[in-house]
């Protein structure tokens, strides 16, 4: 299929998503989509190869080249069919792809592919946040297995997931980083318990896990024991190259954009909004977001050209968070009180959305690195400032 | 036209970036200041820059011009602003000429323009009558005259007004001060009886000039666009100005950040180099992310005029609104991270820092361009 015209082939994706893609799919990824539509478009998705349409067909991927995997993601995003929301296609799986042994490979990435199997990250604890490599869940060998004691926070969709990639220390003498292995476990099993975790926009995604002697197999260690430290970091790099602008989370996205709520709540006066510094914070969040956007294709284009450009990643992450926290403060600021209602009288879904959506980003600049971990990112390994 | 400099740009930009190295050192720009030069900038480096091809970079090739684009302009701008070099580009190239270009007839591009591209002449564009940038409310008069007219009032900021050979002047011949309607550019002789120049020695070491219009005659001949008209033609050469501008702005915004940058890594307090303090680590970051987004709206700009894009305005007044913040910022952090030093004459951040005020608050401020810009998208 590789060896298609590319606009041919591109056709060939429109017309079969034309096909297949109810009309009610198409509009991104919201939380409320109806469910059996949703489980059923997943479902041919799937078989069709185009959940990951850049892996080996061995592996239950698409065999597509790099170019035709792109127009694949490319027609996917542009009718806005909701994307898989899967750990085990956006950062597992390329992680396997790269770490794991042949056998490891061939166990779990066709699962993975066909959305068989829910995963959930086994990374975070209470005492290892952005000090991440300072986590002290235990693993100890016995036998063919190894035992898993600790606790893990801020794992989400822990409560559904079937299975787990986890950090554990296997060598608690060594140094922080020298002492940790990257594992993979089923979750239901004795000694496994979830207990949700609700936050502060109401929603309860996120789960605290607590290991008592939970089992984990020997061979499911992927990379070195004692060396998932990067493999750990590797993983994150896919995680981070799924924001920074282009894809976001996904939250209750506000159906109305900003500008249309800024304009309706504050009021126009003569065609011009009727509060000049509300116009100005306006335009300003406008003409950031703008320039962001600018700066992420500068990035891909210098990619493309083979220029040597310096390394945007944590930039885009950061500039990305707090773009989208400072939307959602506007929005606040132009709904007034009107924004403060939870339930009851006066509470109308469209402004709770908004709310929700307010509180929901306060956690884009804490995970995947908070601000200050990307400026340290940024002054070190960019700016080279010795430390 | 895309973001990130063609094959072509990047020799051009080596180019440029050594002819100012070894040609316009930054000290060259502090003996013009110190000297208190007539000029106030090179004549012989700018016939060199002509030589090169470079003034005539946005002229068509009839006029002498190279006939290229705001890509290669601004690549030219850029290392120009690295080191200050206090050259005419935005008096004569970008202002001046842009409204010759734009608005004149072809006897006024054959007059003027071929001795523009070739160095020997020097345009200045006098629109400005008060500090903050509002290029409507103009109150200098213009009254008809048999064929032609006569111009009454005073301009003030004129960039490079104390050398230049014409002055493009903006003066209202209707409508009252503020309005967008009623105003016309008029090319007038630096020499023409009732014009009074005096100079003005600015912060950043360029010069200015106040401009007295004592009753002077104009010919009709030497209107450019339409009496009344002339916002249309002030629009797309205020426009490219600024985005030429902000191109400059970006070079002295990189060698600020840069000289800064190493100082934090040499210079020692408390037994250890500054740059290990995680306050000067986080805000020199901030300071990358910021001069990276002004790289890329900058781009964005140029490929927009060249492109011939309908959102040139746009791009225009967002360049200028970050470009603006960003100058406030890396000038302010500059002189901070630099300390006592650097509020020493002395040291060269100083200068970076006045250029960068300078720059700011030229052709409209960061307040200015959000709300234009807010306008444009229809709030």
């Amino acid at each position: 299929m590789s060896s298609t015209p590319i606009e041919d082939f591109r056709q060939e994706v429109r017309d079969w998503i034309e096909d297949t893609l109810p009309s009610d799919l198409r509009v991104g990824n919201r939380k409320d989509l109806p469910r059996d539509s949703l489980r059923n478009w997943l479902k041919a998705l799937s078989e069709h190869g185009w959940v990951a349409p850049d892996w080996p067909t061995e592996y239950g991927g698409g065999g597509l080249d790099r170019k035709h995997a792109a127009v694949v993601k490319a027609e996917l995003k542009r009718v806005r069919a909701p994307a898989v929301r899967s750990f085990g296609i956006s950062m597992l799986g390329p992680t396997l792809l790269e770490f794991g042994t042949e056998e490891q490979k061939r166990e779990f990435l066709p699962p993975i592919a066909r959305n068989r199997i829910r995963w959930c990250q086994g990374y975070s604890e209470p005492g290892a946040g952005s000090d991440l490599a300072s986590l002290q869940t235990r693993a100890v060998r016995d036998g063919d297995d190894y035992v898993i004691t600790g606790q893990k926070i801020w794992t989400t969709g822990a409560d559904a997931a079937d299975w787990i990639f986890c950090l554990v220390r296997t060598d608690p003498k060594a140094p922080k980083h020298e002492g940790i292995s990257f594992i993979l476990f089923p979750m239901k099993q004795p000694g496994v318990e979830v207990s949700p975790l609700t936050l502060i926009d109401g929603s309860a995604d996120f789960s605290q896990v607590f290991f008592d002697g939970a089992r984990a197999q020997a061979k499911h260690i992927i990379g070195p024991v004692n060396g998932g430290w990067t493999v750990a970091k590797r993983l994150l790099q896919h995680e981070r190259s799924t924001d920074g602008g282009s894809e976001g989370g996904i939250t209750n996205t506000p159906k109305d954009t900003l500008v249309d709520l800024v304009k309706r709540e504050v009021g126009l006066d003569d065609g011009v909004l009727a509060d000049p510094a509300m116009r100005q914070r306006l335009a300003a969040q406008e003409l950031e977001s703008r320039a962001l956007r600018l700066t992420m294709r500068r990035a891909a284009e210098q990619a493309r050209a083979g220029q040597t450009a310096r390394d945007i990643g944590s930039l885009g992450k950061y500039r990305w968070a707090n773009m989208v926290k400072d939307q959602q403060d506007i929005a606040m600021l132009a709904l007034g009180t009107q924004g403060l209602g939870w339930t009851g009288c006066g509470v109308d879904p469209t402004q709770l959305d908004r709310t929700r959506a307010w509180l929901t980003t306060r956690a884009d600049s804490i995970w995947g690195g908070t601000n200050e971990v990307q400026l340290n990112v940024i002054a070190k390994r960019v700016l080279q400032i010795p430390e | 036209m895309g973001l990130i400099l063609t094959e072509d740009q990047l020799i051009l930009r080596d180019m440029a970036s050594s002819f100012f190295a070894e040609k316009s050192p930054v000290a060259r720009m502090r003996a013009l200041r110190d000297s208190r030069d007539d000029t106030g900038f090179s004549r012989e480096l700018w016939k060199e820059m002509a030589e090169l091809g470079w003034i005539g970079i946005p002229f068509p090739e009839s006029v002498g011009g190279a006939d290229m684009g705001y890509g290669e302009l601004a690549t030219v701008l850029v290392e120009c602003g690295r080191v200050l070099a206090p050259q005419p580009f935005l008096s004569t190239v970008l202002l001046g000429g842009n409204a010759v270009l734009l608005g004149g007839s072809e006897a006024l591009h054959k007059e003027l323009l071929p001795s523009v591209c070739s160095g020997d002449r020097i345009l200045c564009l006098a629109f400005q009558e008060q500090g903050r940038f509002a290029p409507h409310r103009v109150e200098t008069s213009a009254t008809s005259d048999g064929d032609g007219f006569r111009i009454r009032g005073r301009k003030q900021f004129v960039l490079d007004g104390h050398v230049a050979d014409q002055i493009v002047t903006l003066a209202r011949t209707a409508s009252t001060p503020g309005d967008r309607a009623g105003l016309s550019l008029f090319v007038v002789d630096a020499g023409a009886p009732g014009v009074t120049v005096e100079r003005t020695e600015l912060i950043d070491g360029r010069n200015a000039a106040c401009i007295t219009f004592d009753d002077v005659a104009v010919g009709g001949a030497r209107v450019l666009g339409e009496i009344d008209g002339g916002a249309d033609i002030l629009d797309t050469v205020f426009d490219r100005a600024t985005i030429g501008l902000c191109a400059e702005m970006l070079g002295t915004f990189e060698e600020a950040f840069e000289r800064t940058l190493e100082y934090l890594k040499i210079r020692e307090q408390f037994g250890v180099k500054i740059g290990t303090f995680q306050a000067l680590r986080h805000r020199a970051a901030h300071m990358f992310g910021e001069l990276e987004f002004a790289r890329s709206v900058v781009l964005d700009a140029t490929s927009a005029i060249d492109d011939d894009r309908d959102d040139v305005a746009e791009c225009a007044s967002a360049t200028k609104a970050r470009c603006s913040d960003v100058a406030n910022l890396i000038g302010g952090e500059a002189i901070q991270m630099h300390g006592g030093i650097g509020m020493t004459d002395e040291e060269d951040i100083g200068l970076f820092f006045k250029r960068l005020k300078a720059a700011e608050l030229t052709l409209g401020d960061a307040i200015y361009h959000r709300k234009r810009f807010a306008g444009l998208c229809g709030y």
